[in-house]
This record gives C-alpha cells, structure tokens and sequence, in this order.
C-alpha cells in the first residue's frame, strides 16, 4: 500500500536510546521528530559513495593548551614540562604527548581559539554545537553528523558516545530523537540491548511474530509516518541486539587489547575503532577530566598519560588501515586553562587563546594554523572561534554547511551562517 | 650517566615583578637563652624573588635559605643580607634541595629528571657534576645521616640511590607503581622509606637495596569517582629524631580533587609496625596540603600547609590537633626548619620566601 504521508523520508525514527529504555519498561512511547529533510539531495547522494566519519575526542573539564598543543616552556607561565619534536619539523608539543608527536604528521593544530567564553556549560555547548547557546537547544555535532552521514539501511547508530566520565550527552535536538547519541556508559553496550534471561528464544520469536503480525494488520489501513517510525525503531533495535558484539572490544583481538592497554580510555579507544570500522558515522569518545584548578601539572601528567598512548595508536592503525582518509579526528574540550598559574599549582578556565587538535578526512596533514603570544594570554594570528570550527569539521567529510535543514518547514542553518570553515586547514 | 649541564636562560619577569631582593625586618644574633615558643612565632625576614617559589632549605650552616623557582632556576639567599645568588642549571621546575651534612655541597633534583651538585657556597655556584637520574621528575631528594648517599625519587616510578662523593649509582629500587612521591632516610641510616600517590610507602634495606615491607596510610589517598583521578602521597616526610615515628603530609578528606577541596593533613606513622597512630588534623578545617614536614628537636611536628594561605601548625606527637599554629596570609609551596630550631622558612607562591622565628619576639 502507498504511505501516504508527507516527507517520504526515513528521519522519523526515534533514538535507540530512548526506543530501548521503553522497550525495558514495556511502555515504547515515542516522540517524533516532525517532517524533516534536509535539503541538498545531491551532496547527500555524494556522500553515500564516500562514506565519511568524525570521531571526536572530548577532554572534559578544558585540557591547558600548554600541556598539550601549544607548550611555551621556560616563559613567565609556562609551567614546568618541556616541549618536544614531532613527526612535522617546526611542531613542537608538549612532552606529556611522546606517542602522539609521533603521529603529527596524521595531524593539524589550531592554535587561536578564542571562544570568549571561560564556563564548562557555555563552552561544552559551543564546541559540540558550533554556537553560542541561545536558550534553546542546537543540535550536538554527532547528531549533525549522523543526519547527514548515515545511510539510509544503516542498522547501527549513527551517533554513538562512548562516556567515560563527563557530562553531557549529544542531544539531537531539532533533528529529531533518531540522531541523539546512543551512549555506552563505561563503554558498556547500550542498555537493554540484550535480551532478558527470562525470556527464551523461542518466546522472542513468538513473540516478535504476533508484534509484527499486529502490527501489519494496524498497518494496512492506518499506516503513518508514526507507525513507520515506529516499526522501524523495533527494526533498529532487533538489529542492534543481534549486533551487540559490535559495542565489545573485548573481541578485539588480545594483541590490540594489549597495544591499546588496560585503561578504561584505552579500551574506549579500542571500542571506538571497532565502531568506525563498522561504519558508525559519528563516534565520540569521552575523557574525563582536566578541569585542574589544583595542581594541574600533577593531574595532567597522569590524565595526559592515559590519553596519549591509546589515542596515538588509535590514529596509526586508522592510518593503517586506511580509515583515516575518511574519518575526521578532532581532540576538543569546552575550553582551554589560564597561562596564569595560580598558587595551588592551577590552572583555571580559559577560553581567550587555546587549541584544538584535528586530522584525518579533508584536513591538511601537519597544518598549524593561528598563534598565540609568547605568554600564552591572547592570539596573536588567525583567531577563530567554535563557530568556524563547526564549519571546519563538517566541511572536512564534505557536508555543505552553508546548507539548511529543513524541520517541520522551518529552516536552520546547519552551521553559524555568520561564520566559514577554517579554508586554509581543508584539502 | 653524567652529562654536560646547561645554563638555564632567566626569563624576562613583567615588568611590576622586576623587584630586586628585600630584606624586611630581620631580627639580631641569637642568645643560647632564646626559647623556642610555637604560639609566640613571627615573621622576621621575607626575601622577594621575580617568580613564584617551588621549594625551600636551609643549607645545615645556617648561612643560606635556597629556594626553586617557576623560571627553572634556584636560588640562593643569604641569611645575613639577603643578598640573592642563582643557580642556573637545571631545565625545568626545581622542587628538591639537599645538603651534605658538613653543608658544603648542595644536591638539587629538577623536574627535568637531573640531580645536580653544587658547592654551596661558591659565588656564584655551578653544577660540579650533573646526573641524568630519572625519566621523569625528580619529586624529592633525601641525604643520609652519614652523607654517603643521597636518594631520589620519581615519576618514572623508581627509587635511586647514588653516592654523593662520585655520583655513581648504588641502587635502583623498583615496586612503586605510581609516581613516587617522597623519599627519606631513617635516622639509624640503615633503611630508606618512600611514598607513592597513592600513599604506599615501601621501606628499603639499604645494605642489599632490598624491599623490607610496604605499608599504607590510606587516609592520605583517594580515587575520586567522579573526575576519575587520584589524588594522594607523602607531599612531605620526615622521622622523628629517635626514628620511631614517621609523618607523611599531604590532604585527607578530598571531595574535589581537581578543584583542591580537601583537608591538610599529615599521618603518623609507628615506624616498628607500620599502623597509622595519629592523623593529624587542623582544629579548624584547612583547605591545604601539608607541603612541608619537620621534627622539631624540642619534640613535636610542624607542618606547613599551604592552599589558602601559608599555614604553619605544631603537633604534639599523641594528639592529632595542634597546639600552636602560624598564618602567613600567602599561599605556602614548602617548608624548611633551620639547623638551630628557632627558625623556619617557608616558600611562598607569591614570589617570596618568609623567614619565621618560633620564638617570642626580641626586645
């Protein structure tokens, strides 16, 4: 029978987050997302043959700048690490990133952010979402990414947090609940995913069989965009469950477990590049925390420490394993720390002149772009600001960010119309 | 491995920090009558530096107060005039000053992994022998009683001892497994103890560079869950003159790690069995850590705890609140009791280093 309905497209889903977390409590209520589309069919089209990826790093709490990509060692506040070579002559970052230096090549700095913003809230806001809030909820980057990546028969999640520690959990927003982040707590598969003890397999096929038969019937006379969406997110979540092994990276095979270690970011890590390879379009992978008010060299020495490794082996074997063209890689925080060192060995909030470090798909490899001052306090060349890191980004899989979405027949900008992408980073 | 020091290049300070050393108010000569009195202690010299302090000692003469600072440098005071004298080698953050117990040389270990000797009173002082000591920061260095071998400890997780006459190694202690946080010989000079983040202490036989036993003070660590880091260690230790006790200091009650809120505190430890003894806690909660450590000849601990100010407090051995206590309203980074007792100095964040007398004020 014909769908009568009016968008034609498949955007009505609803996340498997929340389809699970009904599934759990037998109530599967759903909210929709309304007519959405998204208008530049050809650019969509384009991309089913290229299939891109971003996955993010998010360093929780605002990782210092000069622990990490913009050391100034022996300046007025440049704290006590030193600064070392990389595989890119004349890029030089800190010394608690060694494995890391070594894949500079794969990489690009951005060293004049200025966000004008120095809170956790505002700044988590306008690095994952490209903009200053404005009281309403924008869509997370992944969300973006995940409308605008996934393929239509996808039957995984297009937008998949993987939290350890942290806040913050990748709303969809406009975009409607089929591209909120499905989040792995721990790295854990997401919950509920797996069938219940008490119910065998055989009671899961009887009963799947009279849902689907129920269903079909309720269909044929009444079928909607709702009942579509519906049917579709039991699909989703059947093809999940049956897929669970995708969210283990115990499968991995031992010697990667052990190249990537034991820690909970390593296994992450590990985690990570068994969804990209799945084809997952948007990962991001949380760490938490560097929000060092107090001894900021201590804890940065030992968060760095459990960073640098599996994050530096996750790029190598992207590399190796040809991912890297297609997978844009980008380390954020909320914010940058003060160059000014305070008497407890701190680091505070910082968002006038800090970095970020991106590469992979559309980024030019071993690019530093911007300049901070010698003390570390102001940019001094190419500032930019999250805004037209949205821009970057997006535009670095090939998505059209001067574009529009269209939802409910409203437009919204897919990126800050006021801003561009950082031109002289993309290929 | 030795290798060739380097002149660390003096950064140029802003301008309003471009202040040369003053001395403010330093008191006389002392009398063999002069009491030593915690609740009557006072500030009689505060020495400026052009950067933030890291550390501070008094060389065992009595003549000097060094003190790390921020621009990788160490300096020299001299107590009399507080004439002011650097000591350039060492390539990053120095928070580790030793002597020989004859005072004439200084042993100095850097975050740049290098332990340094120096003459102490040469003018100025260069590096008579640098050693390539650790792959990551030295945190602490302690001198033996007998000033043959110096210990040294570290991020890499080690423990080293070396020969303070050639510099050669003598042992490498392995089991920590997280930085090694502090270092100090007993007084019977026998055995070493260190200290790790997560406030594991390891005793050392020094004689085979054998472990003797490990013990905790877990009062002095925690994992907080929800920033998923640990924060603990001996940030200070020292022995009791009769070696029996053993007080590491550092923060206890942690709800915050990384945004500091804690309480100071410092752990005494039986040495003969390894239990906790005592806790020792602030009458009122002190948002610090206890950056510095020492056993006063007179019989009880002082401790500095610097956070919100620079908090000097007194302990008696058996009880865990003080019984005498100091402010100074900077932000303390070290503490350092002078060979006669009556003097202590402490090493400010605010680019200072104040000399205090334990003593009432003289007339």
């Amino acid at each position: 029978m014909k769908c009568d309905y009016a968008c034609g497209t498949a955007e009505h889903g609803t996340s498997r987050r929340q389809f699970l977390g009904g599934l759990a409590t037998g109530v599967g209520a759903l909210t929709l997302g309304g007519s959405a589309s998204w208008i530049p069919v050809a650019a969509a089209e384009q991309l089913k043959h290229t299939q891109k990826r971003i996955l993010t790093f998010f360093l929780h709490g605002g990782v210092s700048q000069l622990e990490s990509w913009d050391p100034k060692p022996n300046t007025v506040w440049g704290g006590p690490f030193r600064s070392i070579a990389t595989s890119v002559p004349d890029i030089r970052i800190s010394e608690l990133l060694p494995f890391t230096a070594q894949q500079m090549h794969h990489l690009a700095l951005v060293r004049g952010i200025n966000t004008k913003n120095s809170g956790h809230g505002p700044g988590t806001i306008q690095m994952t979402t490209g903009h200053n809030p404005v009281g309403t909820e924008l869509p997370h980057l992944g969300a973006v990414a995940a409308k605008a990546l996934t393929p239509p028969s996808f039957s995984l999640p297009g937008h998949i947090l993987i939290k350890g520690g942290g806040n913050g959990g990748g709303s969809a927003a406009y975009l409607g609940p089929r591209f909120a982040a499905v989040t792995l707590e721990d790295g854990k598969a997401p919950q509920h995913s797996q069938l219940p003890e008490t119910v065998s397999g055989e009671a899961e096929t009887r009963r799947q069989e009279f849902r689907r038969s129920a269903n079909d019937r309720f269909a044929g006379r009444r079928r909607t965009a709702d009942t579509d969406a519906y049917t579709l997110s039991y699909d989703q979540a059947r093809d999940l469950m049956a897929r669970r092994d995708v969210f283990d990276a115990t499968k991995e095979p031992a010697r990667d477990q052990e190249r990537y270690g034991q820690s909970e970011f390593g296994q992450h890590c590990l985690l990570a590049r068994r969804l990209l390879e799945e084809g997952v379009p948007f990962v991001q992978v949380n760490h938490s925390n560097y929000d060092t008010h107090y001894e900021n060299f201590d804890y940065h020495l030992e968060q760095l420490g459990e960073f640098d490794r599996p994050f530096a082996t996750l790029v190598s074997d992207m590399h190796e394993r040809g991912l890297l063209a297609d997978t844009l890689i980008v380390v954020m925080s909320e914010m940058g720390r003060t160059p000014r060192i305070n008497p407890r060995y701190g680091r505070d909030h910082w968002g006038t002149a800090w970095s970020v470090c991106l590469g992979g798909a559309g980024v030019v490899r071993g690019a530093v772009v911007g300049k901070t001052s010698s003390d570390g306090m102001a940019v001094v060349d190419r500032e930019v600001d999250h805004g037209h890191l949205f821009h970057t980004y997006l535009q670095a899989v090939g998505v059209d960010t001067k574009q529009e979405f269209v939802i409910g027949g409203r437009k919204f900008p897919i990126a800050d119309p006021a801003k561009g992408p950082i031109a002289e980073l993309l290929t | 491995m030795n290798d060739e020091p380097k002149k660390a290049a003096a950064t140029e300070p802003p301008d309003d920090d471009k202040k040369k050393p003053v001395s403010v108010s330093p008191e006389g000569g002392e009398s063999a009558e002069v009491k030593v009195d915690p609740g009557k202690t006072h500030v009689v010299a505060t020495w400026k530096y052009q950067r933030p302090l890291t550390a501070c000692r008094f060389d065992p003469l009595g003549r000097y107060v060094f003190v790390g600072a921020e621009d990788y440098t160490v300096q020299r005071f001299d107590l009399k005039d507080g004439k002011l004298t650097p000591l350039l080698g060492h390539e990053s953050w120095c928070r580790a000053i030793g002597f020989s117990p004859d005072g004439k040389t200084t042993f100095t270990g850097g975050y740049d992994g290098r332990l340094l000797w120096w003459q102490t009173d040469a003018d100025p002082p260069t590096p008579l022998r640098a050693i390539a000591a650790h792959t990551g920061w030295i945190r602490a260095l302690a001198v033996s009683p007998d000033g043959q071998q110096i210990a040294t400890c570290s991020n890499d997780h080690l423990v080293k001892v070396w020969n303070t006459a050639d510099g050669s190694a003598i042992h490498t202690l392995t089991g920590h497994e997280s930085h090694v946080y502090n270092v100090f010989f007993h007084p019977d000079n026998k055995s070493l103890v260190s200290c790790d983040h997560r406030a594991i202490f390891r005793h050392w036989n020094l004689a085979d560079g054998k472990e003797v036993r490990t013990f905790s003070a877990p009062a002095l660590h925690k994992y907080d869950d929800k920033f998923r880091a640990n924060i603990g260690g001996a940030r200070s230790l020292a022995f009791s003159g009769d070696g029996k006790l053993l007080a590491a200091g550092g923060t206890t009650n942690v709800t915050n790690a990384l945004g500091g809120i804690l309480e100071c505190a410092a752990a005494s430890i039986d040495w003969e069995s390894g239990k906790l003894k005592v806790l020792h806690l602030t009458k009122e909660k002190n948002r610090g850590t206890i950056w510095g450590l020492a056993w006063h000849p007179d019989g009880y601990w002082i401790g500095m705890s610097g956070g919100r100010n620079a908090l000097l407090v007194f302990w008696k051995p058996d009880q865990a609140e003080e019984f005498a206590k100091f402010a100074m309203p900077e932000i303390g980074r070290d503490f350092a009791l002078h060979s006669d007792g009556l003097q202590a100095a402490v090493a400010m964040a605010e680019n200072q280093v104040r000399i205090c007398r334990l003593t009432a004020k003289l007339a």
